[in-house]
């Protein structure tokens, strides 16, 4: 209404569709429209709920299934800095969801041995921009606990969630996307969700899973991604991608917000250059999902991995390395990263610092062209 | 405090306040006082530094001295009222010292590639014996005392050391990285400190479970330095976890001297710093420990909070194989320690006074123990390691396909290049169905 274009006047694009609240497109961070998704109707009862408020349910569902679930971090008793844990405080009580000190480093090695005396342990660390302080106790002790014990014991009962990935004017130290740090440590898992729906499920997958999990969420999606979730407790499984657009001449790999990015880049590549694309959420980084990637490009000759985090080292490199050691002879041109540039992550420039649509578009034109 | 925070509700009692506050006759007319968050102390016109220099540091607790006897005016310590126990613990060190003569020999001779010895901390023994079994324990890597004291087998250690096919940790860690879920041992990890904030995050789950057992975690001097330690006794005070913090000050962290390591009054003046009950001990006095421990067990769970011991001892062994203390310290310097100073000679000492212990009785025990310990020693020696497939179990709860392949490949790999491996001759076969 007419509030809403006077305010679209001192901001630039940002309101342009008042509304449709869902789906916001932004002028800076990543472009993208939000596609909701339904729930599977066997799940039963749903409701509307933003990303985070998927993870306050599964949160309220863990808690009331879970007498020996903690759920803690830096701010989490008023609710988080992201708001996934409002109302728990009051509802579970205080010893049960908690703030604790501000130490990263203290906060994970406190959840290992949590979930080491055999109790179900959420840790949050407020940013995956400060996860590093916590890198040794993940490196070195919840990956390795099991192995090194002969498994007598074990920290499996942990999960460790932080936002990450870019929002619009994060910079350096809120928009880190560290999942390829964590890729290389053999004994966890990581897990990245797209939406409310999957989030929800792959939260409470990553919290009855019996190996310390290191869940992201992809804080842009945290408003911004509405849909029907289900209000009881399910599961989505871990190690498992998804094909989410079934095509037929490139295949797309995203995992997080990356995936809606890339369902427009599909969208333009059909219009554009009448390409048709097979796009593949991965949602599990850790351990990835061979089988589905290289029956996909051994389908489609054809393969480009977008990531925000930078190119170098990425976890776009393994799964390169991976489909052309594979998918050799089927491949018609070379495997194709388009990620975040080798730099920190910048602030005035983040547009052009992202694997942007018209960025895969063209990676995409190179690979027909080959 | 409580009095402060109900006033300050009631904006109406201004005077009330200033008349329930203030200062008692004498003092200056400074009757405001600090309403900061969580302030309990009172303003000042004195400007003081505190110089930490000018406190005599925390005094250090003990019972018996170096001569084997009770200092005048001490009470008669518990573990002295318990003759069997006594005698149980000071077999234990004995048997502690001797097994780490045999198995640092081992390693000199190439048997074994690594040991760390308790010599001169033996008396973690006693500290053990003040537990309850069930009390989950946390230790850096100098603890075999608490495990030798909580049962574990002989031959447990030496398959251990030889990464054998009985290893409970099955063959994957290097020698004295002990650990055991029977005997509530978490098994011991190479990096310093880490343990700590999972001590204290373990206690807050058994706080939670109100199972009566508290958790138990030793470090060390050096590992004292670390961002982990701050971390850990910092959650465990906010927390309130039950969590016994016994840190082993032995005077050296590899080369490096406790004067390099602090400059304040050693740990245990940390531990007021954090909020937490806090006692100092002589380490080398195995009564005074078992009474601490016990006192400290006491608070810990009645009062649902960490506690901090600090024991004060010296680190008669070089840091491990891999180390020659004489590099960095004097013969002097060890020799007092080695005569007059360590828990094995302080307890005999009490003990022969008690008339609970000859020297005949210590010759004819330490032979027995060296049999013993050498009989399962060259058992351990004989065992087969583990099937090299063992390298790929557990890394997960279940081994995912990628691995299960890796794990496939070297299997057929292996076994097509038999020849080029010898060393296979000494593991359990790799054909074998894992």
């Amino acid at each position: 209404g007419g509030s809403c274009r006077s305010l679209a006047a001192r901001l630039g694009p940002v309101c342009l569709d008042a509304a449709s609240f869902s789906r916001r497109r932004l002028s800076f961070g990543p472009q993208f429209v939000y596609t909701p998704e339904s729930a599977d109707k066997s799940l039963g009862e749903t409701s509307r709920m933003n990303l985070f408020q998927a993870v306050t349910s599964a949160l309220d569902n863990t808690l009331a299934n879970d007498p020996s679930a903690v759920v803690f971090g830096e701010d989490v008793a008023f609710g988080g800095v992201f708001r996934c844990t409002v109302g728990l405080k009051d509802k579970y009580g205080k010893d049960r969801v908690f703030n604790t000190p501000l130490s990263e480093q203290g906060i994970v090695g406190f959840a290992i041995g949590h979930a080491v005396a055999g109790a179900t342990t959420v840790a949050e660390i407020q940013f995956g921009d400060y996860i590093f302080p916590a890198f040794d106790q993940i490196a070195n002790e919840a990956s390795k606990y099991r192995y090194r014990s002969g498994n007598h014991f074990n920290c499996g009962s942990l999960t460790v969630r932080a936002p990450i990935g870019a929002v619009g004017h994060g910079a350096l130290y809120h928009s880190q996307s560290p999942e390829g740090f964590f890729a290389h440590l053999p004994g966890i898992k990581v897990v990245i969700p797209r939406g409310p729906i999957q989030a929800k499920g792959l939260l409470l997958a990553c919290i009855n899973d019996p190996d310390p999990c290191f869940y992201f969420e992809p804080k842009i999606l945290y408003r911004s991604a509405v849909e029907d979730v289900p209000v009881n407790g399910y599961v989505l499984p871990i190690g498992k991608a998804e094909v989410l657009i079934e095509g037929s001449d490139v295949t797309l790999i995203g995992y997080g917000t990356q995936v809606h990015v890339l369902r427009e880049v599909a969208r333009l590549a059909q219009s554009e250059l009448g390409v048709s694309c097979e796009l593949i959420d991965m949602r599990t980084i850790l351990p990835f999902d061979e089988e589905t990637v290289y029956a996909s490009v051994c389908k489609t000759g054809r393969c480009l991995i977008a990531h925000e985090a930078p190119l170098t080292g990425g976890f776009g490199a393994e799964l390169a390395a991976s489909v052309q050691e594979h998918c050799f002879l089927n491949l018609e041109a070379p495997v194709r990263r388009v990620a975040g540039h080798d730099t920190p992550f910048p602030h005035i420039f983040e547009n052009f610092y992202l694997p942007n649509q018209r960025r895969c578009l063209a990676a995409i034109k190179d690979l027909i062209g080959y | 405090r409580l009095r402060q925070s109900l006033l300050g509700r009631l904006p109406g009692l201004s005077n009330a306040r200033r008349l329930l506050s203030a200062p008692p006759s004498g003092m200056p007319p400074d009757d405001e006082k600090p309403m900061f968050p969580g302030s309990r102390s009172s303003f000042t016109t004195q400007l003081d530094f505190i110089h930490p220099e000018n406190f005599e540091g925390i005094p250090v607790y003990r019972l018996v001295n170096r001569r084997g006897d009770l200092v005048d005016g001490a009470p008669e310590p518990t573990l002295a009222g318990n003759k069997d126990l006594c005698l149980q613990v000071y077999e234990t060190m004995l048997q502690l010292n001797i097994m780490d003569k045999i198995l640092y020999d081992s390693q000199r001779q190439g048997r074994i590639s690594f040991y760390m010895t308790s010599f001169g901390e033996e008396g973690i023994v006693a500290n053990a014996a003040a537990l309850n079994p069930n009390d989950l324990v946390f230790c850096q890597y100098r603890e075999s005392g608490v495990l030798m004291q909580r049962g574990m087998e002989l031959e447990r250690f030496m398959d251990q050391c030889y990464s054998n096919d009985s290893d409970i940790n099955r063959g994957r860690q290097m020698p004295v990285h002990y650990g055991s879920k029977d005997h509530s041992f978490v098994t011991v990890s190479s990096p310093l400190a880490t343990q700590m904030p999972q001590a204290s995050g373990a206690a807050y789950a058994f706080k939670r479970m109100q199972n009566g057992l508290c958790v138990v975690c030793y470090f060390g001097d050096g590992s004292a330095s670390e961002g982990d330690a701050h971390a850990a006794l910092n959650f465990a005070a906010t927390l309130d976890c039950p969590v016994m913090f016994v840190c082993r000050n032995n005077g050296y962290a590899i080369s490096t001297p406790t004067s390099d390591q602090y400059r304040g009054d050693g740990i245990a003046i940390r531990g007021p710093a954090f909020g937490i009950p806090t006692v100092r001990v002589d380490g080398n006095d195995v009564f005074a420990l078992y009474e601490v421990t016990q006192q400290a067990r006491q608070l810990c769970l009645t009062e649902m909070r960490p506690t901090l011991i600090e024991m004060m001892t010296y680190r008669l062994g070089h840091h491990s194989t891999s180390d020659d203390s004489s590099a960095y310290r004097s013969v002097d310097e060890l020799s007092f320690w080695d005569r007059e100073d360590n828990p094995i000679i302080r307890m005999r000492k009490f003990l022969t006074k008690r008339g609970w212990w000859s020297d005949e009785q210590e010759t004819a025990t330490k032979q027995a123990i060296r049999k013993r310990v050498l009989q399962k020693f060259a058992q351990a020696e004989k065992r087969l390691k583990p099937n090299p497939m063992e390298m790929f179990s557990d890394v997960w709860a279940r081994m995912p396909p990628r691995l299960r392949q890796q794990m496939e490949d070297t299997r057929r790999h292996l076994e097509a290049e038999t020849s080029h491996y010898p060393e296979l001759k000494n593991y359990k076969p790799v054909a074998d169905v894992e």
